[in-house]
């Protein structure tokens, strides 16, 4: 130690333990001071520092890296397609994501997705509780980032209080409005970040230089300016503690052998302050310096238990650890723990880490059950797709000669980003003919199609009055085959030709 | 009045209200609360005075704004008709082949012209333009008129029957009811008609009907039955029967006749929608 008891005692009158202040700080949902209806305690989180403060701060830099920076990466597509590596393109309903490029009728992909999100939220909750909530939530990071640009301004927990308390000055009025600025520099370049995966991004940007993006733009980039500002900067962990569903369906989903983080109250009780040279025994190591509560980003005292507000950070376990460095009392007093153990822990049983259990193998078997069925779908889709619609109205036409014609609508889907060049036919109809409008003149047609097209085309196909009676009934089944003619692959459709009874 | 009571674990005013021995909180609304009530009231007021609102006895409120929801669908009409007049004033400069050979102008001649067809040709003609009895089918290969997209485009105009001074008109004669042919020679004609048709027919009637035919009815079906368009005479040997095919359908024309009736367009519809309808339903597959 190299600062003198005396030097201390001017510092701070409370002392936890020899080197360590006792602060003033009590948990906000503490249950005697737990009324019906509260004003909200302003939460001033002090700076945590460890490995999961580390571990935060490396996912706020690739969150939000990837958050900013995704809609200016390119991904070349041809001339044909925008070259933006995703892109949400409303007006071409397209959904561009690298490689992969979905049309609204193959929109069970983005389906897709979104259950394997929900399954891979189960899965670490089953193992490690809310990893979710304290790592990667938007809330979470953006909150911390907010925290960071308040501590950057106006110091750390002490001198923010001190701040608050203190009379309007100019210097006061000058840290608040550039902590808000700040703030509001960063919800300006969220809500812009936002519209960028809507259009394409340098040109988006041109416009807004310009002032003349599009006003549906400029009202979205509002909308998140406002939603960044008041959820990250004001409203923190209200929006967690009251507005957030997730930590209610939680508790559903983790039991006694998930990682949680948690206080080992055997080794931490009973209490109390520890004067220098005092013995360990019959005391627990928690000296009640109160640094995990006042480290904690929702105000809580992990020592409570588990609890609805703990978004389980861990910023506690960092500035546990810390002290315990400080005291020289071996670390993980508060730390990520099962219940299971902690119980067996305190009857001096040994632990056991149970991970492989029916939830878990359950939430893994459909996490690669709904894979495996998205790789296969993707695997086997097809760049060209065919729909037919037959006329129902009328069903069929009786010609001058007693031939019969049909009419069909065929769409052909051209998801290749160059343009292509097919040729229509049918199969299984006994001597038809098949005439396209608006190609009455060529014998086999080659019908062009747009990069990443579709094109409607009006389809007669008449069956001569001698060749009916080859038809099997008033429904006879047959095919229409779509060949490209780039690489000779053939599309097949069934549908029927319908003829009158006889 | 009495004391309000004051609950013991709060140390709040209770209303009063107890229900199953739980008691009511008197706490007052938060203060944003009651400012967003206020501003919902003067911006009620605000609104009576700005939009239209208030009910009178035979009129109402206008506002401030002269608001109407009616002035907005009519600017809406006329947006539209707008919007549409480009590709209008190039089908009125554009002939028939024209348009069908315009892809742009195709697209929305066989558009527009499917919703006018909806609106006025679909109650005789059908939705599909499938026809009826009495009512030709639209989408097949037999034209009365002729079949040509001039052929089509003038019938729209003129009608038949229609009472226009141009009107395409024909009669034929009620041979039966005005007896010019006895029974028994209108039953040897349905023969040679049915034979023309190569449907079953009694072959040595066929052959005292033909006479019969050469002499009442070739001069505007034609000698061998094939029908002129320019008269409006029906192809006898086709398998399309307007009227109906069967033995006795064909009896009961010869003897009493048939005149349909559908107006003239011209007039009715704008020049410009009869072009597209005449587009569509050449369209529809059976054009010339």
């Amino acid at each position: 130690m190299d600062v003198t008891a005396t030097e201390r005692a001017k510092k701070a009158p409370a002392e936890a333990a020899p080197g360590v202040e006792q602060l003033d700080v009590a948990a906000v949902n503490a249950a005697e001071t737990r009324p019906l209806y509260a004003v909200r305690e302003k939460i001033y989180a002090k700076r945590a520092y460890g490995t999961y403060r580390t571990v935060k701060w490396i996912v706020m830099a690739v969150t939000l890296g990837i958050y900013y920076l995704l809609p200016w990466l390119r991904w070349d597509r041809g001339p044909y397609l925008p070259d933006q590596a995703v892109l949400i393109d409303f007006p071409d309903r397209r959904f561009l994501f690298f490689f992969l490029e979905i049309w609204p009728q193959e929109f069970y992909f983005v389906t897709g997705l979104l259950i394997l999100a929900s399954l891979a939220l189960f899965l670490v909750t089953a193992l490690a509780g809310r990893v979710w909530c304290g790592y990667t939530c938007p809330q979470t990071v953006w909150t911390d980032l907010m925290i960071a640009v308040e501590r950057f301004w106006q110091g750390d927990r002490n001198a923010r209080m001190r701040l608050d308390k203190a009379p309007w000055s100019l210097h006061k009025i000058w840290l608040k409005s550039a902590t808000h600025i700040t703030w509001l520099a960063i919800s300006v370049a969220t809500g812009g970040a936002f519209v960028f995966y809507f259009r394409d991004a340098p040109t988006l940007m041109g416009e807004f230089l310009t002032f003349s993006a599009p006003a549906i733009a400029y009202i979205f980039v509002g909308i998140f300016t406002a939603t960044t500002y008041l959820l990250g900067a004001i409203a923190r962990e209200q929006v967690c503690i009251y507005m957030c569903p997730w930590p209610r369906i939680q508790g559903a989903m983790f039991d006694q052998y998930s990682l949680l983080v948690s206080y080992r109250e055997w080794r931490g009780e009973p209490r109390g302050p520890h004067k220098k040279g005092e013995s360990w025994d019959n005391r627990g190591d928690c000296i009640d310096c109160k640094q995990c509560v006042a480290v904690c980003p929702t105000g809580i005292d992990i020592r409570d238990g588990a609890q609805l507000e703990c978004i389980q950070c861990a910023l506690c376990i960092d500035a546990c650890n810390t002290i315990m460095d400080r005291i020289g009392r071996p670390r993980g007093l508060i730390d990520y723990d099962t219940i299971d153990n902690l119980e067996a822990e305190a009857e001096g049983k040994p632990t056991k880490l149970k991970l492989l259990r029916p939830r878990v193998l359950l939430y893994a078997g459909l996490i690669v059950l709904v894979s495996l069925i998205m790789l296969i779908a993707l695997l086997n889709r097809t760049v060209l797709e065919v729909n037919i619609l037959r006329d129902r109205n009328p069903i069929f036409v009786e010609l001058s000669d007693g031939g019969v014609r049909n009419g069909y609508t065929v769409k052909i889907l051209n998801k290749l980003h160059e343009p292509g060049k097919f040729q229509l036919g049918l199969e299984g109809l006994p001597d038809a003919s098949l005439k396209i409008v608006g190609f009455e003149q060529a014998a086999n047609p080659a019908i062009s199609v747009l990069p990443d097209d579709l094109r409607a085309l009006r389809v007669f196909v008449t069956v001569p009055r001698e060749s009916i009676a080859k038809l099997t009934g008033p429904v006879t089944d047959f095919e229409f085959t779509v060949t490209d003619l780039n690489d000779g692959s053939t599309v097949r459709n069934d549908t029927t030709f319908r003829s009158p009874e006889k | 009045m009495s004391r309000p009571e004051i609950d013991d674990v709060t140390g709040v005013e209770t209303t009063g209200h107890e229900w199953d021995g739980i008691k009511e909180l008197n706490k007052p609304l938060p203060k944003w609360w009651l400012w967003v009530l206020y501003a919902t009231i003067i911006w009620s007021v605000a609104y009576w005075i700005a939009m239209p609102s208030w009910p009178l006895v035979a009129d109402y409120t206008k506002g401030l704004l002269g608001y109407s929801q009616r002035a907005v669908v009519a600017n809406s009409i006329a947006n539209a008709r707008a919007a549409q007049s480009q590709y209008l004033d190039r089908i009125a400069a554009t002939d028939l082949a024209g348009i069908k050979a315009d892809p742009d102008l195709l697209q929305f001649a066989l558009a527009g012209g499917q919703a006018a067809f909806g609106d006025n040709c679909a109650p005789c003609h059908g939705r599909g333009a499938q026809g009826a009895v009495g009512y030709p089918n639209l989408n097949d290969d037999a034209w009365l008129w002729g079949g040509t997209l001039d052929d089509i485009h003038h019938t729209l105009n003129v009608g038949i029957r229609s009472g226009h001074p141009d009107t395409r008109d024909n009669a034929m004669p009620a041979f039966g009811r005005d007896e010019l042919l006895e029974p028994a020679q209108i039953s040897d004609v349905t023969d040679y008609v049915l034979s023309l048709a190569g449907l079953d027919a009694n072959t040595e009637a066929a052959e005292r009907g033909k006479e019969i035919f050469a002499e009442q009815c070739a001069a505007c079906h034609g000698e061998d039955g094939k029908g002129d368009t320019e008269l409006g005479s029906p192809n006898l040997t086709d398998g399309i029967w307007l009227y109906g095919g069967t033995r006795d359908d064909i009896t009961d024309v010869i003897r009493n006749s048939r005149s349909g009736v559908m107006p003239a367009w011209d007039g009715r519809l704008s020049p410009e929608t009869i072009k597209q309808l005449a587009v569509f339903v050449h369209s529809l597959g059976g054009g010339q």
